[in-house]
């Protein structure tokens, strides 16, 4: 048959619809894009942090000419730079650094969240700047929690970021999408976390390697907007560009009084092409562990092995929000507190995240429990400020990543679980199955 | 890239390479000088690494080399270390963003018959590059090919004299 032919027949046949992905990008690029195009966008926000704000300085030093002065941000008042990975304790050198990105910010403008206000993901959140139907960059990995507010979050490194304060552009594939398929609704003790580790389970860590993680389905009603932040934040641990989340009724109400402009969410068209498809029942998802160094090392606690624990670690833009804590509290109460022996660490995501905790007597209860309250932020997650675990201490932690040395200490081992998990094996000073107290 | 090629030593490590094995966040914190850097190269996975790496030395990694953080200095500390080229079965896509934007040539290729101290060299046509291993060339391994884009921005030397000359990606 004639190439005419084909040609004659695909136009013929009208084009299949877009992935959420597809139109996020088509938008911030200005034209029609497909999966596998590769692009120029706008970008509607940006955020940096301490960690890769001064090496953003460097290369956006380097990109102007020879003797000039550095230039403010491109895009005005989108800018964002968190001070969350560096703290008192992180040394003179660290806090050097991040002195060069509060001078650069103090000197441009650009709207700062200081040491102590928490972390740059979860501020943009709290506040209104990550809105539906955006494309927000952050300088870190885990802006790809910004999905779960229908909005293409995805990380960047330093050198993007300078790229976006000269010029507010990035060059982005359109990525395929895999289908998250929810259905059912999350029973017992099971939380979002522990959906997030099952689907590393099955998908590996790099099982959604530049694929756009899209979740969908009848499931999706019943996950509020903490279990949605989780969920879009851990899919960075199987490799995806973003994992993002339809806009519904529980958008719109997280949003209601946060909104700081109006907004135009994006919704997958019911022909829309995908990948592949996963199928999740929420209601039979069980506490999940993944034991170290990998994320995707997960077993069914109930099968995990008899391991002691010396530190538990509540915090991190995965599990450091209110209902983490609340979760974790509830499990506490019930054991009569926390074993001899275990060092329990409580990181709030967020000032507001620990000025809720305050105001419900929930702050008071953990430090009763002996639990060390830390400055909301980062924390240890990896090892740049807070409690670095010291050799051969076993941490159970709500974080989303358990490399070697990942918490700053080689010689220490990191288990990853749910909220409820990590304060069951605060009480017992082991794991143990929440479910039924059962040692393990 | 067109017609260029180089030599070097297979430096073989496994799957699942994140970045905070390249270089750990606490060393981040305190230098972000990739001289300063260099000698902590994979110190977590093996101490030993680093002082053993000689200037053109190639990487060879299997799945998804530089998962985890985006921190670019994973990337400046190979370059810094003096690797020519990693060469990967496959790799993370904000590694991939920081190694083009710096110039770190990133091959995919199936590494599965390359081992420790292999001599490599690859060679290029155009946007295809071609593996060989071993003293003799006997072994000659199929790459991917690199895209024009990749071929654009190695061109320019990366996204800083990119956006030195042009101020803008379009």
């Amino acid at each position: 048959m004639s190439s005419s032919f084909f040609q004659d027949t695909l136009q013929a046949m009208p084009a299949p619809g877009k992935t959420m992905a597809e139109k996020l990008l088509s938008r911030a690029a200005g034209k029609d894009l497909r999966a596998g195009e590769l692009a120029i966008c706008e970008i509607d926000a940006a955020m940096g942090t301490d960690g890769s704000i001064p090496m953003a300085l460097d290369y956006l030093q380097q990109m102007q000419p020879e003797g000039a002065a550095l230039p403010g941000p491109s895009l005005v008042g989108r800018v964002y730079f968190a001070f969350d990975h560096y703290g008192p304790g992180s040394g003179a050198r660290a806090l050097g650094l991040q002195e060069r990105a509060r001078a650069y910010a103090k000197a441009h403008g650009v709207q700062r969240f200081e040491v102590g206000e928490g972390i740059g993901h979860q501020l943009m959140m709290e506040l209104g700047l990550v809105l539906p139907g955006q494309l927000v960059a952050g300088a870190d990995s885990h802006a790809v929690t910004y999905g779960a507010l229908n909005a293409f979050g995805t990380g960047v490194g330093s050198s993007d970021l300078a790229g976006i304060l000269q010029c507010n552009q990035l060059w982005l594939k359109v990525p395929g999408s895999l289908k998250i398929r929810l259905s059912g609704r999350l029973s017992g003790d099971a939380s979002a976390k522990d959906v997030a580790l099952s689907l590393s389970r099955r998908l590996g860590a790099d099982g959604a390697s530049y694929l756009a993680m899209e979740f969908d389905g009848p499931g999706v009603e019943t996950l509020d907007m903490d279990d949605r932040m989780v969920l879009a934040n851990m899919s960075v641990e199987m490799g995806a560009k973003a994992g993002i989340f339809p806009f519904d009724a529980c958008t719109a109400a997280y949003l209601d009084g946060r909104a700081l402009r109006d907004y135009e969410p994006v919704h997958a068209d019911a022909d829309a092409v995908y990948t592949g498809t996963l199928d999740v029942d929420l209601s039979v998802v069980t506490a999940q562990l993944a034991l170290p160094h990998r994320v995707d090392r997960v077993v069914d606690l109930e099968n995990a092995p008899e391991t002691a624990v010396e530190m538990v670690y509540l915090g991190t833009c995965t599990g450091g929000r209110s209902k983490d804590f609340r979760e974790a509290l509830e499990v506490l109460r019930a054991g009569g507190g926390v074993a001899p022996g275990v060092r329990l660490i409580v990181t709030p995501a967020s000032e507001a995240v620990r000025q809720e905790l305050q105001a419900g007597g929930l702050l008071a209860e953990f430090e009763a429990l002996g639990a060390e309250i830390q400055a909301p932020g980062c924390g240890a997650c990896c090892g740049s400020c807070g409690s670095i675990p010291s050799d051969g201490t076993r941490v159970v932690s709500t974080a989303n990543r358990n490399f070697k040395g990942r918490m700053g200490n080689r010689e220490a081992q990191i288990f990853l679980a749910s909220p409820r998990t990590c304060a069951s094996a605060a009480v017992h000073g082991r794991l143990v199955d929440p479910r039924n107290g059962r040692a393990l | 890239v067109s017609g260029r090629s180089f030599a070097g030593r297979a430096r073989v490590l496994g799957d699942d390479i994140n970045t905070d094995y390249l270089i750990s966040s606490s060393r981040k914190k305190d230098s972000l000088d990739p001289d300063v850097l260099r000698h902590y190269l994979l110190e977590d996975l093996d101490p030993s690494f680093a002082a053993s790496v000689q200037h053109g030395d190639i990487v060879v990694a299997g799945r998804n080399f530089g998962c985890g953080s985006a921190m670019e200095v994973a990337v400046t500390v190979l370059l810094g270390a003096g690797i020519g080229a990693v060469i990967v079965k496959s790799v993370s896509r904000t590694y991939w963003r920081n190694a083009i934007n710096n110039g770190l040539l990133v091959i995919v290729a199936d590494t599965s018959q390359i081992v420790e101290g292999d001599l490599l060299e690859l060679r290029f046509s155009g946007a295809q590059p071609d593996l060989y291993v071993g003293a003799s060339r006997s072994l000659r391994i199929e790459c991917e090919p690199v895209s024009d884009f990749t071929l654009t921005m190695r061109e320019a030397g990366g996204l800083v004299p990119y956006l030195r000359q042009h101020r803008k990606l379009a």
